[in-house]
């Protein structure tokens, strides 16, 4: 026991003083922030490009209809012919000409309508476009049937169905959908940290065999007592990692937010709805009321059971995995061999993510879903997705979890079982080129 | 005699190959012990058994006495042929870590390590790194960690590798100061001066099997054939050689006209050397008498070679 310890106190500041992993973990957070900053600059640069649009219109249905925004401005051409209006918008180097011939109804000038640019226009434009025809059209119909347009809006009330489980709790909509992502951030957290982590265990191996000391420790400890150090040492320095970027992020996003006096509520999608000239006013207050629903229902999420249950997924799921790791560590010599090796055990992982977020999000209880998450190497991703929307009634069944749960440390003891083995004749084994078949000879040493 | 460490019938097999095959051995206590053979005979397998890397399929091995238990991993000292260090690491951290992963506590570690360290006059490495070290500083470090920990039985496999002349001199004579501190020490090398300096007692294994065994001056005993080089001052050679070769059987002779002397070498068969020194006088003045003892050297190329050929 005090040899572990020692091993985990080695690992752990070895890895932790290691320049690298110093420069990743103090720059990680700078580079995210700077990341998402640049984004946003890039994107409003890419925004800033405003486009100019003729509208040549010789019909009588349109007039005002063409309001200039902040991204598109359209100059009215008047009374010169077609070719001279395509000549001047080249000249001019305008992003493009919107030609409205004149005709009886609105439905023909729709037909006859065309857009001419140098290539082929893009679609935010195009949209932009058709939303004013489909407008148009709309209101005109709306005439033609002798409804006001205040009417329409009266009528045109959109209706959501209002959903609650059998005890009487209300749902809210798309809040299955809030639950999963954050089950699936913690899935992907648990990604992430296996690869990355699992890789620094792997690469400690390699060191340790072809630095040449491995010989020297393990005639003072047993190879399984160095390889669950590592293990341990090692993802305590990935912790302590998380939990500096947890707290240097939330420090900068702070500072962001009060410097730069950023409303977070400004990302609403409600001001996108009033810019389409729809009648949003409605609506706003509605939205808001249920935003506070729902950070109600996020705030009743049982957090406490999921940071648990996160717990002891991510326990079994890292040690399984990072076990496998310093096993393919111990059987290869060099780092470029582990590739053979190393694909396998990633790809349970990403099928783990995919399944997690295109089955477990449309259905949290379906079979897919419950398969994976009862499948050892993909449940601490795909349960934990899940289990975002509790146990029990409502969420995912006790016996699933408990069987999901036995499953995993059933499959821990087998796995690490097996990679010690492997693990105690790799290291001492120099110039073998090893193959699964190799592998497999040595599990019977 | 008492024993440090005794094998008993030790086999051992990786997959299909036969690593270790029924290999006995009794290693006496505050000796040096070669531990020879050619590459891939067998001798890193055993060592590591005794190490407690890996297990014997069947047979046993005590240590002073008892078996083998994981509470003699701290009264043994490995030095392996394959040995390094973690390079990023500083000399004295490392020093202490491998001091206290044998069993010492880190003051009595540091303490010993201060010892050490002066006494190599190495004092100013504690805070440099390994990968500043040349390899040879790197080895007297791996040799100071080896026998930090004051082990009773010390195992070095090719322990001069990679040292100059003068360190490699340096570590034999704490080799031999260890020796006469009481500590025993099993000595794996394919150097057999060195072999032939320090060794008390050998054991030659080959293709997993040992073949030969004791203390070395009895094994030297048993390979010599009784051939005696001798030079005689005459100028006589024709008719003395004559004599000679019809009484005793003469295996090679050499005339030096210039000296006057006549050199050949003679293999006794009944005869005492008395009796051979006594008739020799008579005939002409004997500049050299001398007993041919087998090297380590020949001892191990002739064994190896004979087995070869019965196999």
């Amino acid at each position: 026991m005090h040899k572990l310890l020692l091993i985990i106190k080695r690992e752990y500041l070895a890895k932790v003083r290691n320049k690298s992993f110093v420069i990743m973990t103090f720059l990680s957070p700078i580079l995210m922030v700077a990341m998402v900053v640049l984004i946003a600059f890039l994107t409003k640069l890419n925004d800033g490009d405003k486009q100019i649009i003729v509208v040549l219109n010789e019909s009588d249905y349109f007039g005002n209809e063409f309001v200039t925004t902040e991204s598109t401005s359209y100059v009215n051409f008047k009374n010169i012919p077609l070719s001279v209006a395509k000549d001047s918008t080249v000249n001019l180097g305008f992003y493009g000409l919107l030609h409205i011939p004149n005709a009886s109804t609105l439905e023909e000038i729709s037909e006859q309508t065309f857009f001419y640019t140098k290539e082929a226009p893009s679609t935010m434009v195009l949209d932009k476009l058709e939303q004013i025809f489909k407008n148009r059209l709309e209101q005109n119909r709306l005439q033609e049937l002798g409804v006001s347009k205040k009417e329409f809006i009266e009528i045109d009330k959109a209706y959501a169905i209002n959903t609650a489980t059998f005890s009487g709790e209300l749902n809210i909509k798309g809040f299955n959908e809030i639950k999963a992502f954050i089950g699936g951030g913690f899935g992907y957290l648990i990604m992430m940290f296996i690869i990355i982590y699992g890789g620094f265990v792997m690469r400690s191996v390699i060191e340790e065999k072809t630095s040449r000391i491995i010989e020297v420790i393990i005639s003072s400890v047993k190879p399984f007592q160095l390889m669950m150090g590592k293990i341990i040492g090692t993802s305590l320095a990935g912790i302590t990692q998380f939990v500096i970027w947890i707290i240097s992020a939330s420090i900068l996003l702070t500072v962001l937010i009060l410097v730069f006096d950023v409303d977070p509520a400004s990302f609403d999608t409600t001001n996108q709805l009033a810019k389409n000239g729809m009648p949003a006013a409605t609506s706003v207050s509605n939205i808001s009321e249920k935003a506070m629903a729902l950070g109600a229902e996020i705030y009743k999420i049982p957090w406490v059971m999921l940071i648990s249950f996160f717990m002891v997924y991510f326990l079994l799921g890292y040690l399984i995995y990072s076990s496998i790791y310093a096993a393919i560590g111990a059987a290869v010599d060099n780092e470029t061999d582990t590739q053979q090796f190393v694909f396998p055990v990633i790809l349970p992982l990403m099928l783990a993510i995919y399944v997690g977020f295109f089955s477990v999000f449309n259905n949290p209880h379906g079979p897919i879903a419950v398969a994976f998450s009862l499948f050892p190497l993909t449940s601490p991703i795909v349960m934990l997705m899940r289990l975002s929307s509790g146990i029990g009634e409502g969420g995912v069944p006790v016996w699933q979890v408990i069987l999901s749960i036995t499953l995993l440390i059933i499959t821990f003891i087998g796995i690490v079982w097996l990679a010690a083995k492997i693990y105690r004749v790799g290291i001492l084994m120099y110039g073998k080129k090893p193959s699964y078949k190799e592998l497999y000879r040595w599990l019977k040493y | 005699m008492n024993h440090i460490l005794v094998a008993k019938e030790v086999s051992k097999k990786y997959g299909s190959h036969i690593a270790l095959n029924n290999v006995s051995l009794e290693i006496p206590e505050n000796s040096i012990y070669g531990l020879l053979g050619p590459n891939g005979a067998g001798k890193t397998s055993l060592i590591r058994i005794i190490n407690q890397i890996t297990y014997p399929d069947s047979g046993e091995v005590f240590f002073n006495g008892q078996a083998l238990n994981p509470e003699h991993i701290s009264m043994i000292g490995y030095l392996p042929e394959e040995r390094g260090l973690y390079k990023s690491m500083k000399v004295g951290e490392q020093a202490l870590y491998l001091a206290q992963l044998k069993g010492l506590s880190k003051d009595d570690a540091k303490k010993k390590l201060k010892y050490w360290f002066d006494k190599f006059e190495i004092g100013d490495w504690w805070n440099k790194k390994v990968q500043e070290l040349s390899k040879g500083m790197a080895q007297k470090v791996q040799f100071i960690v080896t026998v930090l920990h004051e082990p009773k039985l010390l195992i070095f496999d090719e322990p001069f590798s990679g040292f100059d002349p003068i360190n490699a001199n340096m570590i034999k004579d704490e080799i031999l100061e260890l020796k006469n501190n009481g500590t025993s020490i099993i000595f794996s090398t394919h150097r057999m001066e060195s072999v032939e300096e320090l060794c008390e007692y050998i054991t030659l294994i080959h293709k997993s099997e040992k073949i030969l065994d004791g203390s070395l001056s009895s094994i030297k005993k048993a390979y010599k054939k009784n051939i005696f080089d001798v030079g005689m001052q005459t100028s006589n050679f024709q008719e003395i050689l004559n004599e000679l070769t019809k009484r005793f059987i003469i295996l090679d002779s050499h005339i030096d006209a210039k000296e006057n002397q006549l050199n050949f070498s003679l293999q006794l068969e009944n005869l005492s050397t008395q009796e051979i020194l006594t008739y020799l006088a008579s005939k002409a003045p004997i500049n050299h008498f001398l007993e041919r003892i087998p090297t380590v050297n020949d001892i191990f190329i002739q064994t190896i070679e004979s087995k070869n050929s019965n196999a």
